[in-house]
């Protein structure tokens, strides 16, 4: 339905105006919020062009884990934080770990791509 | 308040800051740090300046902060206590009082030197000092570890995995949903290591609390307000998260040094006997405490009438935390 400007176009012009008119004309702390606020938008930005996807990768791999074919994400999610704890699925298990490690990388290039241990984990073997 | 009134009030108790008092002078807020004021000033100018910083508490604590975090008060008296005992930290000059018009704080000597931990890390005016500040960060967590506990004000006290039982807990009333926290406390659970002798724990001590020189290298520890009594390995595990790396994942202390060098310092410094495997236990303690502190800043965010920009971002930083936890779940034995 809408067309243009895209959200995340919406969203680069708020963070030049801010970076280019805005912070320059604050000092200290404000000055400081200024970028944070920068980091808050830039995240918005990759949540709104990344996380569908994320999300419904995340849903597969759930079904698959737990063998349900009901339920949506927060659904199984739950259902897989419940059988953690009370043991009834091993984290250790191979499939759970690959779940565990794919669904954090996800959130992680969204959040802070450029965090060390993003790389720390892309650069380990696969689970299994 | 705002900088001129606390300026004005700095100003009345100028003569007990630096001996004959002086003109309160370049007064700023230094930026960083979601929870507390932080104001750098000099009483007095030229040659003779006194540098100074106030600590000071602009809002109450939250309820789950109070079980966690001491008053400013408490904070200096442990400082002043640790002073005492050979720990380098920056010298209490006053602590305020009702009268003052500061509210809940302290003064101390302003240190030179550097306290941002991505400098340390990457500045190559400390690439001299480098080599040895994990040693160094183990010999004065060992004297920390040594400070007498009868001589500290009354401080919370936990006992080995405890810590780790309590930090579950929050996670519980926050009521998360997160399979990696799930997953690491019934690791914590299963791989608990037997209980050491309970010590003074800094409570946050990492790179970023450190105030480092550039020609000596560490100079003092920096904010004490997590401080508590407990396992020494808890001090351990969080200086070593990757978190507290600044992108030199691969030197595990602070992004400086390796578990080694910290460990030959901490036993040189008084430190209890200490493995690497004990200290990876607490390591993966450390990263999950950070998941959850990062989650709490979030419910700070939702319920503060501020709406803190800055505790919205840090509550995004779980997922650093929980991506750490993975990989060290995925190696751990």
């Amino acid at each position: 339905m809408i067309d243009s400007p895209s959200a995340a176009e919406m969203l680069d012009g708020i963070a030049h105006f801010i970076d280019t008119r805005v912070r320059p004309q604050l000092s200290g702390h404000d000055a400081y919020m200024a970028r944070v606020t920068i980091t808050a938008l830039a995240i918005v930005k990759r949540e709104l062009e990344q996380g569908p996807a994320a999300e419904s990768a995340a849903l597969q791999r759930l079904r698959a884990l737990l063998g349900r074919a009901d339920g949506d994400f927060a659904v199984l999610n739950k259902a897989l934080c419940e059988d953690i704890r009370h043991g009834a699925i091993d984290w250790r298990a191979p499939a759970v770990m690959d779940h565990l490690k794919r669904s954090i990388a996800d959130q992680v290039r969204i959040d802070q791509p450029d965090y060390s241990g993003l790389k720390v984990l892309e650069a380990e073997p696969p689970a299994g | 308040m705002d900088a001129a009134a606390i300026s004005d009030a700095l100003q009345r108790l100028a003569p007990k800051l630096a001996p004959g008092g002086g003109e309160i002078a370049a007064l700023r807020r230094l930026s960083g740090g979601a929870n507390m004021e932080t104001w750098a000033f000099d009483v007095g100018a030229g040659a003779s300046a006194v540098p100074c910083i106030l600590r000071r508490r602009a809002h109450p604590m939250t309820p789950r902060e109070v079980r966690f975090n001491i008053d400013l008060v408490t904070e200096a008296r442990v400082l002043r206590a640790a002073a005492r005992h050979g720990v380098a930290v920056a010298a209490v000059r006053w602590i305020c009082e009702p009268g003052d018009g500061l509210g809940e704080g302290y003064v101390m000597e302003r240190l030179n030197g550097e306290a941002l931990g991505g400098r340390i890390v990457r500045k190559p005016e400390f690439a001299a000092v480098r080599g040895r500040l994990a040693y160094q960060c183990g010999e004065l967590l060992g004297r920390i570890h040594r400070v007498p506990l009868a001589e500290l004000p009354p401080l919370r006290r936990t006992c080995g995995v405890e810590e780790a039982v309590t930090f579950e807990s929050i996670y519980r009333e926050i009521g998360s949903q997160r399979p990696i926290f799930e997953a690491a406390f019934r690791y914590l659970e299963d791989a608990a290591p037997p209980a050491q002798e309970p010590v003074l724990l800094h409570g946050d001590y990492r790179n970023g609390n450190l105030m480092v020189d550039p020609a000596t290298g560490l100079r003092a520890a920096l904010d004490w307000e997590m401080c508590h009594i407990g396992e020494p390995g808890e001090d351990l595990g969080w200086l070593c998260a990757n978190s507290w790396r600044y992108g030199q994942s691969g030197k595990p202390v602070g992004g400086f040094g390796s578990y080694e060098q910290l460990l030959e310092g901490y036993a040189a410094g008084g430190g209890a006997a200490m493995s690497v495997e004990r200290l990876r236990y607490w390591e993966v303690f450390g990263s999950l405490k950070w998941a959850v502190l990062c989650r709490t800043m979030y419910e700070i965010f939702v319920s503060d009438e501020e709406h803190s920009v800055e505790r919205s971002v840090v509550g995004r930083r779980t997922s650093e935390a929980e991506i750490d936890l993975v990989h060290l779940l995925g190696s751990a034995p």
